[in-house]
C-alpha cells in the first residue's frame, strides 16, 4: 500500500503574529510541521506498520525551508520525502494548492492520501477535501478513528461532528483528513534521525508536474489575499479582589447590567 | 462604484430535517449584501426537510427555495451533497454561495468548491461590497490575526460562515416562496455515514455555543470539572476545556479550545483556572465578554478578560453558581 502524506510547514504555534506591511510579517518565525499533519504522519506509519508492507511518502509544497519539516518526518519513519517548489504558486489559496498537490500526488502514485484537517496559519481546512474531488476520489474529513482493510480496499472512520463523530464506510483509494484524538504521535528517535542524513529528498517543479503556471499563480487565483491586519485590542478589564462570596455578587451584577450578557 | 449582484444563494443545512440556526444566520447576511446590491437571495434545501421549513427559510430571508431530492442524499454523503448543490448552482447561476463553517458546511464547502473550480474564503466573520466587489473578511492564525480576501472573476463566489457570527432575521409571516424543486440522478457515493454515536451530556457543539465555561489545569482532575458542570447548567452554558486538562486525560479532546481545538465565537467565555497561552488566547479572543477566574493575580489571562476575579476557583465557582442560581430565579 502506497501512502501519501501531505504536510504543511507552518508557523510555530507560540508566534506572535506581526503585520508588516499589511501581511503577516514571517521573518523571524520558528517554522513547524502543521500540529495535524503530525497526526496524519503517525497514522501513515502505524497502517504501514500494521500491514507489515507499504510505504509512506510525505510531500510538502512551498520555498526551500519546507524541507526540513519533510526531514523530520522522515526521521520519524517516513521512506521517501518529496519537495514540491513553491515558487509563483497562490500558497493562500486552497485550490490552487490543491490543483499543485492532486498532480504531486498522480506523478507518486497513492492508495490512500492522509492530511491535516487544516493547517494552523490560514486556517482554510479545505486542501484535503478539494484534492479528493480534484483526483475524482471520496474524502473523509476530521477524522479521530481510522481502520483499513487493505485486501478489500476499504476504510472505515470515525468523523468528528458537532456533539458526537459519524460512522463512515469508504472506498480506497481516498483522502482522510486527521484530526487531534486519531492517535499520539511518536518522537523521532535517533536511529531515525541519523537515517534522514542518507536520504535525498528530490524536488518537483511545475513543470515535472505538467502543471500550467498561470493556472495557480498568484494573479488568477480563484481567492486572493489584500490585506492583513491584526484583531482590534481589548479594552482593559474590571479586576476583582476579596471575598469569594463578595466578588462573586460583584460578576453578577456586572455579567447582567454592564455586559448585559445573561 | 455602486455593486450589483443577481443572486447570493445560500445552502440551507438541516439537523433532523429542521433548518439549522447556523443557517438562518447565513440567509440574514445574504439578505443584507444582496439589498445592498440590487440582488435577491435563494436558498438551498439538500435532503428531506420537514414541511414548514422552506415557509421558514421564505419569512427568514430566502426570495426562492430551490430543494435538491434524491435517493442518494438520505445520509450526508459529501460527493452527492456536493452534486445535489451543483445541480441548484445550475438551475440558479448565483453570484455568490455560501454555508455555514460546521462540521457539514466545512465538509461540503471545499468539496463544491472544487467541483465547480471556483474559489472559497472558509470560515467568514463579516462581508463588504468595495468597489464593487465583494471581499471577505476570515480570521487566520486561529483570530491572532485576520485577512481581507476576494475572489477571482469565477462565479459563484464561495465562503462559509462561521457560526454565531450573524444574527438571524426575525421571521416575517407575509413572506412565502414557492418550492421549486430539482431530482438529483442517483450519483456516486463511495464514502457513506453508516452510523452516529454521540458523546455523552454536551448536545450543542463550542462553536455553536452562547456561552462556554471552560476549565484547565487548575481543575486537577476530571471529578472536579463537575464544578464547572454545575455552572453550565445554571448558564445553559456548554463546557470546554484547555490543552493541559484535554492532554492529561481529565476530559475529551472535542472540549479542547484554543489554536489546535475549536475555536469558538461565543457572547460570554469564561477561563476557569487557565494561565492564558498564546494557543489557548487564540481559539476564545472573539468571545465578546471574557471572564477569568484565576489565583494568580499576573496570570496572562487577565490582559484579555472583561472581568477577571482573583481568587481560589474551588471558592469562587460555587459562590458563583450559587448567586447565579439565586438571581436567575427572580
Ligand atoms: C502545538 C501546540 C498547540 C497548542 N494548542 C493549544 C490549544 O489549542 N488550546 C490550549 O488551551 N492550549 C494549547 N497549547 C498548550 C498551551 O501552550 C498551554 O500549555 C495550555 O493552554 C495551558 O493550559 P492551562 O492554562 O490550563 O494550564 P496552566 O498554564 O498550567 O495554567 C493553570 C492556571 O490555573 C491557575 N490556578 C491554579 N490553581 C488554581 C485555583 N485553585 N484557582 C484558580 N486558579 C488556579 C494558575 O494560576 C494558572 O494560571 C498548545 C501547545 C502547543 C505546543
Ligand atoms: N503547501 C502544502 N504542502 C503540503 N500539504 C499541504 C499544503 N497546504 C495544505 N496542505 C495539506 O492540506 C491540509 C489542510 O490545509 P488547509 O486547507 O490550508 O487548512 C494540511 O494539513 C496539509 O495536510
Amino acid at each position: 500500500m502506497n501512502i501519501l502524506v501531505f504536510v504543511k510547514q507552518v508557523p510555530d504555534t507560540e508566534t506572535r503574529i506581526q503585520i508588516q506591511n499589511g501581511a503577516v510579517d514571517t521573518a523571524s518565525v520558528k517554522w513547524v510541521a502543521n500540529p495535524y499533519d503530525e497526526f496524519a504522519i503517525e497514522e501513515a506509519l502505524r497502517i504501514k506498520e500494521k500491514l507489515g508492507a507499504g510505504k509512506v511518502t510525505v510531500v510538502s509544497l512551498g520555498p526551500d525551508r519546507v524541507k526540513d519539516a519533510i526531514k523530520y518526518a522522515l526521521s520519524l519513519g517516513a521512506d521517501e520525502g518529496v519537495h514540491v517548489k513553491g515558487d509563483g504558486i497562490a500558497l493562500d489559496d486552497p485550490l490552487s494548492v490543491a490543483t499543485v498537490l492532486a498532480a504531486a500526488a498522480k506523478k507518486a502514485g497513492f492508495d490512500l492520501i492522509l492530511a491535516g484537517k487544516h493547517a494552523v496559519d490560514q486556517d482554510s481546512g479545505a486542501t484535503g477535501v478539494m484534492l479528493a474531488e480534484l483526483l475524482d476520489i471520496p474524502h473523509v474529513s476530521v477524522v479521530v478513528g481510522l481502520e483499513i482493510d487493505a485486501a478489500a480496499k476499504r476504510g472505515s472512520a470515525k468523523r468528528e461532528i458537532e456533539g458526537g463523530v459519524e460512522l463512515v464506510s469508504f472506498e480506497l483509494p481516498a483522502v482522510v483528513t486527521a484530526q487531534k484524538g486519531l492517535n499520539e504521535p511518536r518522537y523521532a528517535s535517533l536511529k531515525g534521525i541519523m537515517a534522514v542524513k542518507k536520504k535525498v529528498v528530490p524536488e518537483w517543479t511545475l513543470a515535472d508536474l505538467g502543471v500550467d503556471a498561470a493556472s495557480v499563480a498568484p494573479a488568477g487565483a480563484a481567492i486572493r489575499t489584500l490585506e492583513a491586519t491584526l484583531p482590534p485590542a481589548r479594552a482593559a478589564g474590571k479586576i476583582l479582589e476579596g471575598e469569594p462570596a463578595d466578588t462573586a455578587k460583584e460578576l453578577v451584577r456586572l455579567l447582567r447590567e454592564e455586559a448585559k450578557v445573561i | 462604484m455602486g455593486a450589483t449582484v443577481g443572486i447570493v444563494a445560500v445552502v440551507a443545512e438541516t439537523k433532523d430535517g429542521v433548518v439549522r440556526k447556523a443557517s438562518l444566520e447565513a440567509l440574514a447576511e445574504a439578505k443584507r449584501l444582496a439589498g445592498e446590491a440590487g440582488g435577491s437571495v435563494a436558498a438551498i434545501l439538500v435532503g428531506a426537510a420537514g414541511a414548514g421549513e422552506a415557509a421558514r427559510l421564505a419569512q427568514q430571508g430566502a426570495d426562492r427555495v430551490v430543494h435538491v431530492e434524491g435517493a442518494a442524499l438520505a445520509a450526508y454523503a459529501p460527493e452527492a451533497y456536493a452534486e445535489a448543490v451543483k445541480s441548484a448552482v445550475a438551475a440558479l447561476k448565483p453570484d455568490v454561495l455560501f454555508f455555514s463553517a460546521t462540521a457539514q458546511g466545512k465538509d461540503l464547502a471545499p468539496r463544491t468548491a472544487a467541483r465547480l473550480r471556483v474559489g472559497l474564503a472558509a470560515d467568514c466573520v463579516g462581508f463588504a461590497w468595495e468597489n464593487g466587489a465583494l471581499t471577505a473578511k476570515r480570521p487566520i492564525y486561529a483570530g491572532k490575526a485576520f485577512a481581507k480576501v476576494a475572489w477571482n472573476g469565477a462565479r459563484p463566489m464561495i465562503a462559509s460562515i462561521r457560526p454565531n457570527t450573524f444574527t438571524p432575521l426575525a421571521p416575517d409571516a407575509s413572506r412565502n416562496a414557492a418550492v421549486e424543486p430539482i431530482a438529483l440522478a442517483d450519483g456516486k457515493v463511495r464514502a457513506r455515514v453508516t452510523g452516529y454515536e454521540t458523546s455523552a451530556g454536551e448536545t450543542l457543539d463550542l462553536t455553536e455555543a452562547n456561552i462556554i465555561v471552560s476549565g484547565g489545569r487548575a481543575m486537577q482532575g476530571p471529578e472536579n470539572f463537575e464544578l464547572l458542570r454545575k455552572l453550565c447548567a445554571v448558564l445553559g452554558a456548554t463546557l470546554g476545556a484547555s490543552r493541559a486538562a484535554v492532554d492529561a486525560g481529565w476530559i475529551d479532546h472535542s472540549y479542547q479550545v484554543g489554536q489546535t481545538g475549536k475555536v469558538v465565537n461565543p457572547t460570554l467565555y469564561f477561563a476557569v483556572g487557565i494561565s492564558g497561552a498564546i494557543q489557548h488566547i487564540a481559539g476564545m479572543s472573539s468571545s465578546r465578554t471574557i471572564v477569568a477566574i484565576n489565583k494568580d493575580k499576573d496570570a496572562p489571562i487577565f490582559k484579555m478578560a472583561t472581568y477577571g476575579v482573583v481568587g481560589d476557583l474551588y471558592q469562587v465557582v460555587p459562590a458563583l453558581t450559587e448567586e447565579l442560581a439565586r438571581v436567575m430565579k427572580e
